[in-house]
């Protein structure tokens, strides 16, 4: 059976773990190599990155990050944050990620999904999709979240499954950063609008979040930041709570 | 000992080139490379594959000459190969991908795309599943039964002989995971991306 996936997910700038987890024996906190490697020791199913390097002289810096990342850490890695172009995605695909999470990118042109989706495959496909409510509707916001755009969320979820998206990570920016849980609405309608997976994001304070995003939100993958970071929980913790629950998750 | 990873711009094949690395250490040179010679004179091969049937073939085909390199590597000399992902599904006579495409025809059968049920199953099978092991298989030596993998495709295997089998997955039917024939070894998971217990196939692999 299908197991759901637990990813933690290290937010990284200028190279360097912005939340990271505090970890005595830890010889460098902001090394994302080192952090990811504790999650994939951990039994993490999956490691994202989302680069959150503002400047553009730094930018190369997610490059190496990543391919000293996938030198070490044998599980799939997904990294995400200013990736513009079909060259930006091969760039990140060439230095050991497995997987591309695109968002701006996507919305300002979906040619950028079917070019790369027919380039390297669906299977490292993913588009990063940022949601607000608007009275009884999800918008899409860019940029990190700054740019309104109008478009209905659920739709533009379609549009990305048809245009060769592997898979869908969904953050809502109402829940992101409160501890309050995933929005449970925006993850199930957009779940059972497409056919293809989807990643729940935003707003995990605690476990039982993490059930409620697979059983009440149907997601196939739960993302989480803080609660892993601050040592709050570890991986295992929550895997074995998942599995106490009943959600089938590999242990 | 000399192992290749066949490079035919098939996609992303760092995390591949990252594992055999790692495991071979000093036991094993690996070579990454399209180059006839470098392939004949290796003692086993990776052909990786990543993307659609169609565009896999096609990429091969692309390189004139290389077909007959693998065919003659792994139909006359007999020497060991491990297919991935698409890397396996090539073994087949033919694939249905975008559209009915010819495979390398080493193993019997086709290609096609995995019975969601109506929708009732998503894909891409992306995720970690449990293998269920049918066979004896020299690259499942020391890996239990019901191990963990991590799958991601949406197209199968289906050989003619049930005797290839050396492993199928649970998804929406029972889906062909693992298969051996002689020299030919086949993964439609990614041992390169299934954490320890993939590292002891591909371990297993190298030590053949």
């Amino acid at each position: 059976m299908l197991k759901n996936r637990i990813i933690p997910c290290l937010d990284v700038k200028n190279g360097r773990v912005v939340k990271g987890i505090n970890f005595v024996d830890l010889k460098d906190a902001g090394d994302p190599v080192e952090q990811a490697k504790i999650y994939s020791d951990g039994g993490a199913d999956e490691i994202c990155f989302l680069d959150i390097t503002a400047s553009n002289e730094n930018r190369d810096t997610i490059y190496d990050v990543v391919e000293r990342t996938s030198k070490k850490c044998f599980v799939p890695l997904t990294v995400g944050g200013g990736v513009r172009s079909v060259e930006d995605i091969s760039k990140l695909l060439n230095c050991g990620a497995d997987k591309v999470s695109i968002n701006t990118a996507a919305v300002n042109d979906k040619q950028v999904i079917v070019n790369s989706s027919k380039k390297f495959g669906s299977q490292c496909i993913v588009v990063a999709i940022d949601a607000k409510k608007n009275g009884d509707r999800w918008e899409i916001y860019t940029h990190g979240g700054r740019n309104k755009t109008g478009i209905n969320a659920v739709k533009f979820a379609k549009e990305m499954e048809e245009s060769g998206a592997g898979e869908l990570l969904i953050t809502s920016m109402d829940k992101d950063g409160t501890q309050v849980g995933y929005d449970i609405e925006l993850m199930s309608q957009i779940s059972s609008s497409v056919n293809i997976p989807i990643i729940a994001s935003g707003g995990v304070g605690n476990l039982d979040h993490l059930v409620d995003g697979i059983k009440l939100g149907n997601a196939n993958a739960v993302l989480a930041a803080s609660i892993f970071h601050y040592g709050k929980y570890s991986i295992k913790q929550a895997k074995d709570y998942l599995d106490s629950k009943g959600i089938p998750v590999r242990i | 000992m000399k192992v290749t990873i066949v490079d035919y711009s098939s996609g992303n094949i760092s995390s591949v080139i990252n594992s055999f690395k790692e495991i071979a250490q000093n036991k094993a040179t690996i070579e990454v490379t399209s180059d006839f010679n470098k392939i004949k004179t290796s003692d086993k091969i990776v052909l990786p594959g990543q993307g659609s049937f169609k565009s896999c073939v096609d990429s091969l085909n692309k390189i004139s000459g290389l077909n007959d390199t693998l065919n003659e590597f792994v139909t006359v000399n007999k020497k060991p190969i491990l297919g991935i992902c698409v890397g396996l599904q090539m073994f087949a006579d033919v694939g249905y991908e975008e559209t009915e495409t010819k495979g390398l025809g080493w193993i019997s059968g086709k290609v096609s795309k995995i019975d969601n049920q109506n929708g009732k199953y998503k894909l891409p099978h992306i995720g970690w599943n449990q293998i269920n092991i049918l066979k004896e298989s020299k690259i499942f030596k020391e890996v239990e039964n019901n191990s963990h993998m991590y799958f991601v495709h949406s197209y199968e295997f289906i050989p003619k002989d049930n005797k290839v089998i050396s492993a199928t997955t649970d998804y929406s039917t029972k889906v062909v995971c693992s298969v051996e024939k002689e020299n030919i070894f086949g993964t439609q998971f990614h041992p390169e991306k299934s954490d320890k217990t993939g590292l002891k196939i591909i371990n297993n692999f190298i030590n053949l």
